[in-house]
């Protein structure tokens, strides 16, 4: 299968402007399931505000959140799909670019160090695009995440050592959303990375953060350490908006990688109650929009 | 736990009587401004050209998109996304925002530290909590952009906004020394040895 990459830049644009603009079905019954169960009055209003905006964002064709976030594309292509890798790069990179010109987006994207904004989403490694293979045949998808600031500055890692166990694992992931309390848009995914080098361990805490709700971590051992982990964070009263509340957490996921003997390293990536994902995905068949 | 409609600019008396819990609708007029508005404003010896005596700021940085010069758009920008960021970057602003400009309410999502508490009750400011993330809303409320300074550092200039009926919002920290956002960490802290033990992790 031969991908056409003019059909991607106008993938990566639409993916982008989609993503913010449309929250997932997931997302959708993740809010009823926390509206159904909170027992606080301010954290029902606040969760009764937060799906109204979902409404008007939609019925008003306008972003969910003003924080256009930075841009992430998750490339996975399949087995007998044709496509130059640098040019698929070069065309994500001008869809996104195309989408904060042409919609206009805001663009949130600045130099770490002279802080300039180019005024085009991209910069120096940013849109961050990661490549990754599947066996499915002759399939290309592109996910698309816009990753707000308010729940990405609620990112650590903690070089635990083996000694600690798992309880260390455990600790730190109560201890840091105590840490964000409302800074981080709750309620959140919390994204739990487990294992691996330093920064692999970083990596799969957004991989968990930007999963969909109901999803279960492979690994057995993770997906129980998942849900024990979202009942014990939901004990903790911080509520949506850090205001109070039975409703801290969508879910607590996990994602693990193989360690060394002298590591147990565990990082925390969040993800705010507008988790917004879009996905493009190419077959014989042609294009399909999902999420 | 009473409602406040506030056509701004408001006075001292007016802030002060507001408590934590109480709820106020804006009119008329809102200034955003963000992280880069107010490092250039405060270390970097930039002044504003806005009077914001009595007035409320939100922590924002718009969306806007460029039409020219209309009666709805007077300095050429019709707001296109206009949502809250979150405040605790900007905790060390709000003394001098005070203190310099005048400034009354502080609108923003997640909440300010000890020093904008302290602040609030020394000079008669609050926080008006706004929901995050619910922009698409909150753009509902916004007329139009009246004007803009700082243009410069788009999109974190410092805009200044026409609104109705921008709310509610929830007082959640007073001149008085109260704070939702200190009450509900002490009472979550509180919790977590609960959480904790809910895990099986040994004290």
């Amino acid at each position: 299968m031969r991908i056409d990459l003019k059909a991607v830049e106008d993938a990566a644009k639409e993916l982008y402007i989609r993503a913010l603009k449309i929250l997932p079905p997931d997302i959708k019954r993740g809010f009823e399931g926390l509206a159904a169960r909170e027992t606080s009055p301010t954290g029902r209003s606040v969760l009764a505000t937060m799906v109204r905006n979902i409404a008007v964002a939609e019925s008003a064709d306008n972003l969910l959140c003003q924080d256009t976030g930075l841009p992430i594309y998750n490339v996975l292509i399949g087995r007998g799909v044709e496509v130059d890798g640098h040019d698929l790069k070069q065309a994500i990179r001008a869809g996104c670019e195309r989408a904060t010109r042409e919609h206009p987006l805001r663009s949130s994207v600045v130099h770490p160090i002279t802080r300039v904004n180019e005024q085009t989403s991209c910069g120096a490694r940013v849109p961050v695009i990661n490549i990754d293979f599947s066996d499915v045949p002759r399939q290309l998808s592109i996910e698309m995440i816009p990753k707000g600031s308010g729940s990405e500055n609620n990112t650590w890692l903690r070089m635990a050592i083996p000694a600690e166990g798992v309880d260390a694992i455990r600790t730190f992931v109560v201890d840091c959303v105590l840490d964000a309390g409302g800074k981080t848009c709750p309620p959140t995914i919390v994204g739990v990375g487990i294992g691996g080098t330093g920064d692999l361990c970083v990596h799969l805490a957004k991989v968990a953060a930007t999963r969909p709700l109901g999803s279960a971590c492979e690994d057995a051992e993770g997906a129980r350490l998942e849900r024990e982990l979202t009942a014990a964070v939901n004990l903790l009263g911080v509520g949506p908006q850090g205001l109070g509340g039975d409703a801290t957490s969508f879910a607590v996921h996990v994602e693990l990688a193989a360690t060394h003997i002298t590591m147990n390293p565990v990082a925390v990536n969040m993800q705010c109650h507008s988790a917004r994902r879009a996905r493009a995905t190419w077959t014989p068949d042609g294009l399909a929009w999902g999420f | 736990m009473a409602h406040h409609e506030f056509h701004m600019p408001v006075t001292e008396a007016q802030v002060r009587a507001l408590r934590v819990n109480d709820t106020v609708t804006l009119h008329d007029t809102l200034y955003g401004i963000r992280d880069a508005t107010q490092i250039h404003m405060f270390d970097r010896g930039r002044r504003t050209r806005f009077d914001l005596r009595g007035h409320a700021v939100i922590h924002t940085a718009p969306n806007v998109r460029w039409v020219g010069e209309t009666v709805a758009a007077p300095v050429g920008y019709e707001p296109v996304c206009v949502g809250t960021t979150t405040s605790d970057r900007m905790e060390r602003f709000t003394r001098p925002l005070m203190e310099q400009y005048g400034v009354r309410i502080i609108i923003g999502k997640g909440g300010l530290r000890q020093g904008s508490l302290d602040a609030f009750a020394d000079l008669g400011g609050v926080y008006l909590a706004i929901i995050g993330g619910t922009a698409a809303l909150e753009t509902t409320w916004i007329d139009r952009i009246e004007d803009v300074d700082l243009h410069d550092l788009n999109p974190e200039s410092l805009w200044k906004f026409s609104i109705r009926g921008f709310g509610p919002l929830l007082v959640a920290m007073d001149s008085h020394g109260g704070s939702l956002y200190s009450e509900v960490n002490a009472q979550a802290r509180g919790r977590r040895a609960a959480a904790l033990a809910a895990l099986g992790v040994k004290a």
